[in-house]
């Protein structure tokens, strides 16, 4: 399976996604944010970080860049993009999924271990996974995921929604919800279920010895969906 | 403009150091020249005061590759590998502007550790604050924390260890103080000290703005109650432009 990575100015964990994807199985291509053609990829990933300082909104400077083109292309056809953290901001930003990421509820940085509540596996990132709740980490500043009430009622009556912020038993109640996120979204699909966003990072957790392993179940379960 | 005593004690220059700059050049400097010295002369550049202190301790060893001397220390870990590491407080931007103060706090010693080729892994920091019913204490504290997770974040690099306290003792002088940890090979290791005629200088870094002047001058003095005019003196960080330094 072939993936590539975006490298935006800023992006800081396009490393880290670089040596989750490889330690999975996939054969990964870091891409500049500068090009113009993607590389053949049966999944693209927008990774975290600060793409271009994240100074005039987050994400949004990123969503014109060149490589952005192919992307949005490269997803309306059906291919498979997924965006962590900033790359969750930047596919607001693009469309491709719809919403907005606000500024935290409490305006606080936000950086812990958290459970999210897979919300649906009727979709190729989290089909045949045996959990229903996964520990992942999150680092942001800008998580609050918003939404009108129409946009709301879409998502909802698509299943778009993927992960809900919980707790260790899957209780997905306002007071595990760690930045104000409308219904605890912590994750979000567009209509055809082939882009995913969503602010935890799966390629923090997995190392047994420094952080937790539900990233390797995610990124084990993800390769397998593919082949 | 003119350039007398007045002026560099306006600088932040003690008397007795004015008439060694006019003994040294043979005439009286003129005002970039009085910039230079009040940059490189104040207690936060030199530590013309603390240094009796400071030799005290120790920094020779088998494993210590630099001592003082350099952007930052380096020790030897074994297998190639060395820590660089750095410490610095930031105490008084931190106190007029913290935010700004204790991020810039956070990418100085960044800047001082990834100069000497390592690459940033991890930052720690010491704070300490007035009492937590002092009218300042919390939105001081709020600001520092903001500023040291700002900054390390948007350069990608965790904040670890820390230790905060509160005593009434601190109410009107925060501590602030901030390391960085970085990892390089032994033969990477970068020095500042360069020579050579004839050799381009290429300066590189953020933007010069109008913010941060005299900054280490100001840091350098003790405080009236004046301070809040000084908030220009502090530095505005800008992580993205740090960011492309350390990977370059």
């Amino acid at each position: 399976m072939k993936s590539s990575v975006i490298t935006f100015p800023g992006s800081n964990c396009d490393r880290d996604m670089d040596v989750a994807l490889k330690k999975f199985g996939f054969k990964n291509k870091m891409v500049w944010h500068d090009d113009i053609e993607l590389p053949k990829s049966d999944l693209v990933v927008l990774p975290g970080g600060f793409s271009y300082g994240d100074y005039l909104r987050c994400g949004s400077m990123a969503s014109k860049s060149k490589i952005m083109k192919s992307v949005i292309n490269f997803a309306n056809s059906g291919g498979m993009v997924m965006g962590i953290c900033n790359g969750f901001q930047i596919l607001v930003e693009t469309g491709l999924v719809p919403g907005v990421l606000l500024r935290n509820k409490y305006l606080e940085f936000i950086c812990k271990n958290v459970f999210v509540k897979i919300n649906d596996k009727k979709n190729i990132y989290f089909k045949n996974i045996d959990n229903e709740v996964l520990e992942f980490h999150i680092a942001h500043n800008e998580g609050n995921y918003f939404c009108t009430k129409d946009q709301l009622k879409e998502i909802e009556d698509n299943e778009q929604v993927a992960i809900n912020y919980c707790d260790k038993d899957g209780k997905t109640e306002e007071q595990f919800n760690p930045n104000g996120s409308i219904k605890n979204i912590a994750g979000i699909f567009n209509k055809e279920k082939n882009v995913l966003g969503m602010m935890p990072h799966p390629e923090r957790m997995i190392d047994p010895s420094l952080s937790g392993e539900d990233g390797s179940l995610f990124f084990n379960n993800l390769i397998n969906n593919l082949k | 403009m003119i350039v007398n005593e007045q002026v560099s004690i306006d600088h932040g220059l003690k008397k007795d150091e004015y008439a060694k700059i006019c003994e040294l050049l043979k005439r009286t400097p003129n005002i970039t020249e009085l910039g230079i010295f009040s940059a490189m002369w104040n207690e936060h550049c030199s530590y013309k005061s603390s240094r009796l202190h400071l030799k005290t301790l120790p920094t020779k060893g088998k494993q210590v590759i630099q001592g003082p001397g350099e952007n930052a220390g380096v020790v030897d870990i074994g297998d190639n590998d060395a820590i660089v590491f750095k410490i610095e407080s930031h105490n008084h931007p931190s106190f007029i502007e913290p935010y700004q103060g204790a991020a810039t706090g956070v990418g100085g010693i960044m800047r001082d550790v990834f100069t000497m080729g390592a690459r940033p892994i991890a930052n720690l920091n010491s704070i300490h604050f007035g009492s937590p019913q002092h009218k300042k204490t919390k939105n001081l504290l709020r600001g520092v924390v903001h500023g040291i997770g700002g900054y390390g974040n948007c350069m990608g690099v965790p904040t670890i260890a820390g230790q905060t306290n509160f005593d009434s003792s601190y109410n009107g002088n925060i501590l602030v103080n901030a390391m960085t940890l970085g990892l390089v090979k032994k033969d990477k290791i970068f020095y500042s000290k360069a020579t050579g005629l004839g050799k381009p200088v290429i300066y590189v870094g953020s933007k010069t703005g109008r913010d941060g002047i005299h900054g280490a001058s100001m840091a350098s003095a003790s405080f009236d109650e004046k301070i809040e005019e000084k908030k220009p003196t502090v530095q505005v960080g800008d992580p993205f432009t740090d960011y492309y330094l350390k990977l370059a």
